[in-house]
């Protein structure tokens, strides 16, 4: 009865165009960051750092990126895994060059150099589409990996072919390497996911947003209309990469601490951030982070279940995980196509007009 | 056709046409060996409401695509605004000021009525990227500045009901005009409408011939279109192209061109004896 646009009035079209035009959703998004700044910092450990928030808050930075580039401009890529990697070599190569220079900065041009090899990756995006470009960006996929192996200068020829993050520190605290607390990881993860998915906002609500969304429903009006497709296309591959490469050097820095490439960046990851996409509805900010809170959450949620409440073994557990995620996606391949956030402003359309739905 | 000089002419309801726009020159199209269109020349005024009509297969689609870019002739000239048009791209057309609408409707079907014809104002919105990203003064100014400007039009074309609508939802009718907002939101100087009337019922016709005949009037804006329905056509019409099969067989008033004896043969068939 509280959830209504009436009496909620609008005098500009500023605040006719705002992110959450009714009150209880402005109202849940401040008590969530509220909750998010303010509380959990306080009282996160390890567990709940390691196994759920942190990993969540660095998926929700990639499945923001792929949704930009395959949920808005529509331009489909199996590549995230390599862009990851790319990302997360150039956080190891900048810090263990430049050890002076402040982590943020690192992560920031980490980002940087994964957009530019984003773009050069998406220059065939101009010419093919759809399952072509899925094959394309799936080629960059395996590429890059391969690069990061074969070539030693990536790994500053350690032994192992791992890369291992030394420890840097942001204000005082450390949030990579051994010494790194629970809260420093969980907050410099939360901030960078903060100010993005707002810059996500913004882009996709803007003219850029437009644009890329309008090649996706119609190429051909888009360029009509003065859109040039050149432009769209890159740019969204750039931005994405952008994301993209600050959720692989995050991972790699920040939560995995040591990681090599072929485990930690295979196609697997690929394929992970586009079932959380996928899941969680393309085109859509909430989307992103539904289906990542949706496909890290889960293995932890059957976990427990299963091997601390049933006691059955590890590896069935394991199996019985891969066969849920395979068949949800399956499910909301059929059922909803624009995944949980659909659900959601559905369940929101029917609230509004609950309890006279006519 | 006296009356009409390249300084323009008086149409017979009052209306001061002006002088050329758009010229095509002996513009020649094929597709292989396929002639499509085959030496046409013919002028669009400024302010005019200027028709192609011909039977299925005529060319005037071509002719149409040929004017926004997405076909190249590969003989004859396209003049636009006094300067002779090389090869362009269709965005790059778009930025010339020439607007179009689509035979099968091509709007945005994921967006809203509203983004969907914001979209027709992007190449006016100049903000950089980080004034994006951040939503900083300009981009949030320019948004705004063209928001009202799209109100506008969606209080012209009577659908701000469907405002925040996704397109995909709309009923056939609603679709066509919104995408007539969609080109009016650009401020053409050229309005090109494929069709603006196919398939829709008597209601609807009358309904799209008065926008039409409204852009005209309160814009200024000078407009093209393809129509099959003959009695729209001449009555919306100021001067009439008739094509067919890539030729032009006439071209004047409306009231000229419904005497002329090959446009006659064309429509109703002649007999071969």
């Amino acid at each position: 009865m509280i959830y209504r646009e009436a009496g909620d009035f609008k005098t500009s079209y500023r605040d006719d165009s705002q992110t959450f035009p009714i009150r209880l959703d402005r109202w849940g998004y401040y008590i969530t960051l509220a909750v998010a700044f303010g509380i959990i910092p306080f009282v996160i450990n390890d567990y709940w750092a390691n196994a759920v928030l942190v990993p969540f808050l660095i998926y929700a930075i990639a499945a923001l990126g792929l949704n930009i580039l395959t949920g808005y401009a529509g331009q489909v890529s199996l590549g995230t895994g390599g862009f990851m990697a790319v990302g997360a070599y150039s956080v190891y190569k900048l810090m263990t060059a430049f050890p002076e220079v402040n982590i943020v900065i690192h992560i920031l041009l980490a980002g940087g150099i994964t957009a530019m090899v984003g773009v050069m990756f998406g220059l065939p995006s101009l010419r093919i589409k759809g399952f072509y470009l899925a094959v394309a960006t799936l080629a960059a996929q395996f590429f890059l990996v391969w690069l990061f192996n074969k070539v030693p200068w990536f790994y500053n020829y350690s032994a192992s072919g791992q890369i291992n993050a030394p420890t840097r520190t942001v204000l005082g605290h450390a949030v990579t390497g051994p010494a790194a607390t629970a809260p420093a990881k969980y907050l410099i993860c939360l901030v960078f996911v903060f100010v993005l998915a707002w810059v996500a906002r913004n882009l996709t609500r803007g003219t850029l947003g437009r644009k890329w969304m309008a090649i996706r429903d119609m190429d051909i009006a888009a360029e009509i209309i003065g859109v040039n497709p050149l432009g769209a296309k890159l740019s969204a591959f750039a931005v994405s990469s952008f994301f993209i490469g600050i959720a692989g050097a995050l991972l790699f820095a920040v939560y995995l601490g040591a990681a090599e490439v072929g485990e930690a960046f295979g196609i697997n990851k690929s394929f992970l951030v586009l079932f959380m996409i996928i899941i969680g509805g393309l085109g859509s900010i909430f989307g992103s982070f539904a289906g990542a809170a949706f496909l890290v959450l889960l293995p932890v949620l059957l976990k427990n279940l299963l091997v601390g409440g049933l006691g059955w073994p590890t590896d069935l557990a394991a199996h019985i995980e891969l066969m849920i995620v395979g068949a949800l996606i399956v499910l909301f391949l059929i059922v909803e196509p624009h995944g949980l956030a659909r659900l959601w402003s559905l369940a929101k359309e029917k609230l509004r007009l609950w309890p006279f739905p006519h | 056709m006296n009356d009409m000089t390249s300084q323009g002419y008086v149409t017979p309801d009052g209306r001061q046409i002006g002088g050329t726009l758009m010229e095509l020159k002996n513009i020649t199209l094929r597709f292989g060996g396929v002639v499509a269109i085959k030496d046409i020349s013919f002028d669009i005024r400024q302010g005019e409401i200027r028709a192609i009509i011909g039977p299925n297969g005529a060319g005037k689609s071509s002719m149409l695509n040929i004017i926004s870019g997405f076909y190249t002739p590969q003989e004859g000239e396209v003049w636009f605004k006094g300067y002779r048009r090389g090869p362009m791209k269709p965005y790059q057309v778009a930025r010339l000021g020439i607007a179009r609408t689509f035979q099968n409707i091509a709007l945005f079907d994921g967006m809203s009525v509203l983004d969907n014809i914001m979209t027709g104002r992007l190449n006016r919105m100049k903000a950089g990227f980080l004034a994006q990203a951040m939503w900083w003064g300009s981009a949030a100014r320019e948004e705004d500045e063209n928001r009202e400007a799209v109100e506008k039009i969606i209080d012209f074309l009577e659908i701000q009901n469907i405002r925040k609508t996704p397109v995909g939802r709309l009923p056939y009718g609603l679709k066509k005009r919104v995408e007539l907002a969609r080109a009016l939101a650009a401020e053409p100087k050229l309005l090109l409408l494929d069709e603006p009337m196919a398939g829709m019922n008597v209601e609807e016709k009358e309904d799209m011939s008065r926008f039409i005949l409204d852009v005209n009037d309160e814009f200024g804006t000078t407009i093209c279109l393809i129509e099959h329905d003959m009695g729209v056509v001449m009555d919306l019409s100021d001067r009439v192209v008739v094509m067919d099969y890539g030729k032009k067989i006439g071209d004047g008033t409306p009231a000229e061109v419904r005497s002329n004896q090959a446009v006659i043969d064309a429509y109703l068939g002649v007999a071969h004896d």
